[in-house]
């Protein structure tokens, strides 16, 4: 007598193991979910639009995340804190404002002094002063993500520490980082500039905040600069050939250390964009990036862990899926991460590595 | 043994993972245009042997030295750059990689006459020469281990350590292997091999050593170990 199949086993078969998917399955599936997405930006331009924005935010910071994950081997819970920490810096270099015992000191030093800094370029909301601090922020952000590294994953990656072990320590790196802002700038959220925000139009496309395009094109141009660099450069293929197997990579001479460094490097780069955008957007907050970490690793593990491009186009549909479900009015918007997460489910379970993760 | 100082030697070489040794003071020396085969049962510390040289492994007693000068602390990065290739028998591809860039980072840390080296290593596998832009996890066992040759090529190492070069493959694939070993050495490269498949192992060599238990057992000229009665009832099914 044959006990009938579970409905895992019955799922598993599904999944392809017993199975044949009909021919031409997944070019049916990608078309449909395009036709959707267009259908969506035409009827929901609007929220398609503001799920775009949002979606480059989790897609810059997905994108420095897969790369500390795929190649410096490190589950980086801390993630959201570390750009939260950017953020920071770049309100400080910019503003030089801290928080003192009878309200905030204000350092002497402080770029939006310099002449003409807070003038708007075009219709943003900021100077040249802004992007300045940026760059003084990645400056700050790259040696502590360094020193993080050094003496705190590397000695755990070192003793063969699991991924778990690693993962906890990561969150307290987070806490940490967390109350060290608190304690240094207080629990009172901040602007970067507390001016108007001019809108525009581009075409015929929906009306949106001048900073949002600047967000979107700043999200992808360096996710372009990072897959140029991982496919396009020695150090890229090196960085590459590491995250593929690390053994090999020490027999062909690859000093694991120095490759480790220079994930961190762009990893710092892409952590300071992030958290200076994420907190332009919205505003500077100690647990903003903590709050977001959830929809971040969502979008590399959407993509597929290891891959810049997935992780890029993992932010973008989590943001669009989010957003366009709560606009049809089907879900309230407290949902509108769990409707993200149930299409991260979806695709996980029938491809496990991801949109463009290795088959 | 004659009076030429060999390339490699491996002196009472005692090693193994964590608190289980396995090699309990092994010797072995490679001379220069050898190639030099290391047989034995199972379990008996032959990829364990080229481990501890190449430094993926500690060695707790013993030394290693290449061209006479003492290697034994080296780290494993340090030892490619000083001229030593190794071709793992398992993972010894970057499987995501294409051929081509497999070859490149073979070839990582050369300064120069890196396009050269490459022109060179293609032509030694001229199938893979048409294939340089695929993807090495997509190759059959036998052309994964042709890449592998191909990237421990690279940095045209003094000595290449290969650890199993046939295994999993069908005698036709393995037969072609040890024909391309042959030939590598023909060309001035010195080889230090672990090989399950004793027989056609040592066809290809000039030396063998029988190692047990992690012991040295036998050694010599390898036509006289393929016919030693002794060796063959033991080690090589006869």
């Amino acid at each position: 007598m044959h006990a009938a199949a579970s409905p895992v086993e019955r799922f598993r078969q599904l999944r392809g193991a017993g199975i044949a998917w009909p021919r031409y399955t997944t070019e049916v599936v990608i078309a449909l979910s395009a036709l959707i997405a267009v259908w969506a930006a035409i009827q929901y331009s609007q929220s398609f639009m503001t799920g775009l924005i949002v979606g480059s935010l989790y897609a810059l910071s997905a994108v420095g995340l897969t790369l500390i994950y795929s190649i410096a081997r490190t589950p980086h819970f801390a993630h959201g804190d570390t750009m939260m920490m950017a953020a920071y810096f770049t309100f400080f270099a910019l503003t030089g404002v801290v928080i003192g015992s009878k309200g905030d000191v204000v350092s002497p030093i402080r770029i939006d002094r310099l002449p003409g800094a807070t003038d708007q370029i075009w219709r943003f909301s900021f100077g040249y002063g802004f992007l300045l601090a940026c760059v003084v922020s990645a400056i700050l952000s790259i040696p502590v993500l360094l020193l993080i590294n050094r003496f705190i994953y590397r000695p755990l990656l070192g003793r063969g520490s699991g991924s778990a072990i690693i993962a906890v320590a990561s969150l307290g790196v987070a806490i940490a980082l967390r109350g060290l802002i608190l304690l240094i700038w207080g629990a009172t959220p901040r602007k970067y500039s507390t001016g108007i925000r001019d809108t525009v139009q581009v075409w015929k496309l929906p009306r949106v905040v001048a900073d949002q395009y600047f967000i979107l094109v700043v999200a992808l141009v360096l996710t372009i600069l990072v897959s140029w660099l991982l496919f396009r450069t020695k150090l890229g293929t090196s960085m590459r050939a590491m995250a593929d197997n690390p053994d090999l990579a020490r027999a062909s001479g690859i000093v694991a250390a120095d490759v480790t460094r220079w994930t961190w490097i762009i990893a710092g780069v892409l952590i300071t964009a992030a958290g200076t955008l994420l907190a332009l957007q919205s505003q500077l907050s100690a647990d903003l990036g903590f709050v977001l970490l959830l929809p971040i690793f969502a979008a590399a593990i959407f993509g597929g862990v290891g891959s810049p491009q997935g992780a890029f186009l993992g932010g973008l549909i989590i943001g669009v899926v989010s957003e366009v479900t709560v606009a049809t009015g089907l879900f309230s918007p407290g949902y509108k991460i769990a409707v993200a997460m149930v299409a991260l489910i979806l695709v996980i379970l029938f491809r496990p590595s991801g949109l463009m993760g290795p088959k | 043994m004659t009076d030429v100082a060999p390339i490699l030697s491996a002196r009472d070489i005692v090693s193994g993972y964590g608190p289980v040794q396995i090699l309990k003071g092994v010797s072995v020396e490679v001379l220069p245009g050898e190639i030099v085969t290391i047989i034995g049962p199972n379990g008996a510390g032959k990829s364990t042997l080229l481990k501890a040289i190449f430094g993926l492994l500690p060695v707790t007693e013993g030394h290693v030295s290449l061209h006479g000068v003492d290697i034994t602390r080296l780290s494993t990065e340090n030892l490619v750059r000083a001229g030593i290739g190794f071709v793992p028998q398992t993972n010894n591809v970057f499987s995501s990689l294409t051929i081509r860039e497999n070859l490149l980072m073979g070839g990582f840390i050369r300064d120069e006459g890196l396009q050269d080296r490459f022109d060179w290593v293609v032509s030694l596998f001229p199938d893979l020469g048409s294939r340089l832009s695929e993807k090495t996890g997509k190759l059959s066992g036998g052309q994964r281990q042709m890449v592998a040759i191909g990237r421990a090529l690279m940095l045209e190492p003094k000595i290449l350590l290969l650890d199993e070069p046939s295994a999993s493959l069908s005698p036709k694939m393995s037969e072609m292997v040890f024909e391309k070993v042959r030939e590598i050495n023909g060309l001035g490269t010195a080889a230090l091999m672990v090989e399950q498949d004793a027989q056609r192992a040592l066809a290809i060599s000039h030396r063998g050593y029988v190692l047990a238990a992690g012991e040295n057992r036998y050694e010599g000229p390898a036509s006289d170990l393929l016919g030693s009665d002794d060796v063959r009832r033991l080690y090589l099914g006869a």
